[in-house]
């Protein structure tokens, strides 16, 4: 058998491999048809029907994305009767989506919409089914409204691939409905895995949008944001600018022409988050304490621990996320520094995640009497506040970045992507255990967008077996592996979302791979241009440590955290 | 030797499943031959989930020797595989401790189904067995004899089809089949007859032919095509299943009320025209009133755009009721 065929499409002739589906031949030659349940992340759903073509001497309609290509077939994407089907089924799904267009994370490119115009299709044809359907909150993080879900089916299927399979069908009435799983010991992580693949815009996050200006003009309190690693070479995306820009300086730009005077990156605090967690390392390598040691900056992932494996919480570190150091800094450090009273400050984070709006509410990420962090906006909602204030990121002039408290170090900057915790981790505990920089500086074999990495590192005259995995069935995967060798890995690095926070749930939609991959591409780009590569590196890191973290008591207030064991927090609404 | 021994008896038999498709269980047989596995599964579909087909559950009360002895056949065949008795709810609670009892020491497992007449459907079939809950049917290529159960050659035939293949065996298969007589019928019931008669030969050799004015649905109590009492030259399809009708007692928009609910409670809503469009075509049977060009878009990407069979399956007996029945029922 051969293995390249080729196949016709609209009478012109493209080569295809054995396997491929005709829908993924038309894509990979940029040959548009409409599709809904398709994503390149899931397996193949063929449930919205829209797909439609025809093949030569065959009778019907076929639906692409499950149709092999076969050599010689001849296809039409488009006829009479393909335009009758789809415009049926289109007028089908709108009877089931209950429109809320201005306030839908798809308000600036609705896939639904374009396919309406496309094909002349009544959206009202129908009174909705589901306009009595509930809306279930899924803790402080995410909203799920069924009366939007299109049945599509790719929620349930990410939320499997993830490795949590809390989303699941369940009939009532003549219907199957998708729903959160009201078994006992069953939960929702908060990754927000699910709202990234919904084509229609079913989930959101909490106070998305309606929050977004929330504290913007606070009255008598000092507003400041803060960024996230991966929020630079993400939310360009929204501005219509290429995937993977980079726009730091565009992204203070844009804040501060909200009238927010004091902003923050997020990275700086991943240093100090560096710092601690090589440090933190070092002492568990040293004192025989429980090994491996697990990172904790993911939410979600800490969440599953503190849900699904509490036995594992004395192997994660008690150091904070980047976020909630970084605003436990601005409400201690930087608070007497500007002679600002801490209860004055707000603190709002621009995150890639919806998770992060659950962090904060955890009280053992308080700093003192305070949260560490007040609000948490996600990329796609910074990027509608700005829209809102008329700000355009793509031709903002970009502010200079003076403040050292926006000096990060490259090892700060990776932090947005799989690995990168890992590395920087990696780089400071070298510089720790023989005051020497480390001499290979990039370390490939934890980096990229794959779900499953490990690496041997030899660090003076130890070697460190380290493991990353992004998504959590692939920690799954990896917790067995240390069931049948508990020496397996000294040091884990866990991101629940795929790819790391560049592919985060509060992150531009839509995302796949390819988008990962230029979104992550460009923030290791950053970090080969700085000149300090490592935390240890960092000058505010180094004054922090001398004028502050002197006091171990501030520094333990600042960046260290408790995880307890956790009952189920999400249940079905009626 | 063996194996190509009832291949050919099978071939020569002519014998069709009688699951309702109507597939060469030669072929069928032989593509499973033909798969390169070590091990492979054997499955006795008892699903029997279409209302008014009651064939399955006739030999399972009768005849279930005969149906262990076409299993055996197909151990024996397929050396190594393993067998499965799918039954629905009901006939696994009646008939449980009487399979197991004639299975023995032989490798076949009495498997009670989750769902109900989308179950009988091969590839859902194999989601229930691998739990896989709740099951949905799958992409077909590849079949179930190419991947079924945990993605190994998995042969699949109706009970009645097992039945039928040991009388092959035996030499004693008659070219009959198993006819499920229901409705206005004077002597309900199951009907052992020629594969080959009409429906008229049928229902006369039954004492069933009605004096009054009446029609039937043949092959499925749902999914059936309805034909005139001067369409029953006809031989009956499908499942095997003759439902009879009283023509003037008949409120049409009743009885299609019965079919959508039964396509709607039993498909698994997975595709966007079975899930919606079966519902808007309630709606409209609810007003006792079809708006033709809606209907027939419905229709259209029902046949058209379905996902599997029983979403393609729902228009065919609608469209004959609506042409040959509905014009003489009074709104």
């Amino acid at each position: 058998m051969p293995k390249n065929i080729s196949i016709f499409i609209n009478n012109k002739k493209y080569s295809a491999e054995i396997g491929q589906s005709v829908l993924d031949v038309a894509k990979k030659n940029n040959i548009y048809i409409t599709t809904l349940c398709h994503h390149p992340d899931i397996k193949v759903q063929g449930s919205c029907r829209l797909c439609l073509v025809e093949i030569k001497g065959r009778k019907g309609l076929f639906t692409s994305c499950n149709t092999q290509a076969e050599n010689g077939m001849r296809i039409s994407t488009e006829s009479k009767n393909i335009s009758r089907a789809k415009q049926t089924n289109l007028e089908l799904i709108f009877s089931e989506h209950c429109e809320e267009c201005g306030d839908c994370i798809y308000s600036q490119d609705c896939t639904i919409l374009d396919f309406a115009k496309k094909y002349d299709v009544k959206i009202t044809k129908y009174e909705d089914r589901k306009k009595a359907y509930p809306v279930h909150k899924f803790g402080p993080a995410l909203e799920f409204d069924t009366s939007k879900c299109i049945d599509c089916g790719l929620c349930v299927d990410v939320c499997k691939k993830e490795g949590v399979d809390f989303l699941e069908y369940k009939k009532k009435g003549k219907f199957y409905e998708v729903c959160p799983s009201s078994k006992k010991d069953k939960d929702c992580i908060y990754c927000g895995q699910c709202l990234t693949h919904c084509p229609v815009g079913a989930f959101e996050g909490v106070g998305e949008f309606e929050d977004v200006d929330k504290y913007i003009d606070a009255k008598g309190k000092t507003v400041v944001f803060q960024f996230a690693p991966s929020i630079r070479s993400s939310i360009g995306e929204e501005f219509g600018m290429p995937v993977g820009s980079v726009v730091t300086g565009k992204l203070i730009a844009a804040i501060k022409a909200l009238g927010i005077e004091h902003v923050f990156d997020v990275c700086v605090g991943a240093d100090m988050t560096t710092m601690e967690e090589a440090t933190e390392l070092i002492e568990r390598f040293e004192d025989d304490r429980p090994l491996p040691m697990f990172t904790s900056c993911c939410p979600a992932w800490v969440k599953y621990v503190e849900f699904y494996r509490p036995d594992l919480i004395p192997s994660l570190t008690t150091v904070k996320s980047p976020q909630v150091i970084m605003g436990g800094l601005i409400k201690t450090y930087w608070a007497q520094k500007m002679n600002i009273n801490p209860k004055d400050i707000i603190v709002v984070g621009i995150m890639p995640c919806v998770a992060k709006k659950y962090e904060i509410e955890r009280s053992q990420n308080n700093v003192g009497k305070f949260k560490s962090v007040d609000q948490i906006l996600t990329t796609r909602e910074l990027a509608h506040l700005l829209r809102k204030k008329k700000i355009d990121l793509a031709t903002i002039k970009p502010d200079s970045a003076k403040s050292p408290l926006l000096k990060p170090s490259g090892a700060g900057v990776i932090y947005g992507s799989s690995g990168g915790v890992m590395e920087s981790a990696l780089r400071a505990a070298y510089k720790k255990m023989t005051n020497k920089r480390m001499p290979k500086l990039n370390l490939k074999e934890v980096r990229g967008i794959h779900g499953f990495k490990k690496a041997e590192i030899k660090i003076a005259d130890k070697t460190l077996k380290v493991g990353v995995v992004n998504g959590i069935a692939n920690a799954k995967k990896l917790l067995e592996e240390l069931e049948k060798d508990p020496q397996a890995y000294d040091y884990v690095e866990v991101m629940a979302c795929f790819g790391g926070c560049i592919g985060g749930g509060g992150q531009p939609v839509p995302v796949n791979d390819e988008i990962r991959k230029k979104r992550s591409a460009a923030l290791y780009n950053l970090d080969t241009k700085k000149v300090a590569r490592s935390a240890d590196e960092n000058p505010i890191i180094k004054k922090m440590y001398k004028d502050f973290f002197n006091d171990d008591k501030n520094r333990h207030s600042v960046c260290h955290t408790s995880y307890r064991k956790k009952k189920k927090e999400v249940f079905p609404s009626k | 030797m063996k194996n190509k021994n009832i291949i050919a008896k099978l071939k020569i038999s002519n014998l069709r499943g009688r699951g309702g498709a109507n597939f060469p269980t030669h072929a069928k047989w032989q593509m499973f031959a033909d798969a390169n596995s070590k091990k492979k599964y054997i499955v006795a579909n008892g699903s029997e989930g279409e209302p008014n087909v009651l064939k399955d559950g006739y030999i399972l009360k009768n005849h279930p020797e005969v149906l262990i002895e076409g299993l055996k056949i197909a151990l024996d065949t397929f050396k190594g595989s393993e067998a499965f008795i799918f039954l629905r709810r009901d006939y696994f609670k009646k008939y449980k401790k009487k399979l197991e009892k004639l299975i023995g020491d032989l490798p076949i497992t009495v498997f009670r189904e989750h769902g109900g007449y989308l179950s009988g459907e091969e590839t859902v079939l194999c989601e229930e067995i691998e739990k896989n809950l709740p099951a949905r049917p799958r992409t077909k290529p590849p079949f179930p004899g190419q991947a079924g159960i945990n993605g190994l050659p998995t042969l699949i035939n109706n009970i009645e089809t097992f039945y039928q293949i040991a009388k092959i065996a035996q030499g004693k298969y008659k070219k009959t089949r198993l006819y499920s007589i229901t409705g206005k019928a004077s002597y309900k019931g199951v009907f052992e007859l020629p594969v080959d008669w009409a429906i008229k030969k049928i229902l006369t050799k039954t004492k069933n032919k009605p004096e009054f004015k009446y029609f039937v649905q043949v092959g499925g109590g749902a999914s059936g095509d309805i034909l005139l009492a001067s369409e029953t030259t006809q031989k009956v399809s499908g499942s095997g299943a003759i439902v009879i009708y009283d023509r003037d007692q008949t409120d049409a928009w009743v009885l299609m009320r019965t079919w959508i609910d039964f396509f709607m409670q039993e498909n698994c809503d997975k595709c966007t025209p079975c899930r919606e469009g079966s519902y808007r075509i309630l709606e409209m049977i609810k007003d006792r009133q079809f708006d033709e060009k809606r209907l027939d878009d419905l229709f259209f990407v029902l046949e058209n755009t379905s996902y599997c069979a029983l979403g393609r399956s729902i228009p065919l007996p609608f469209r004959s009721l609506i042409k040959k029945i509905l014009p003489h029922t009074r709104n």
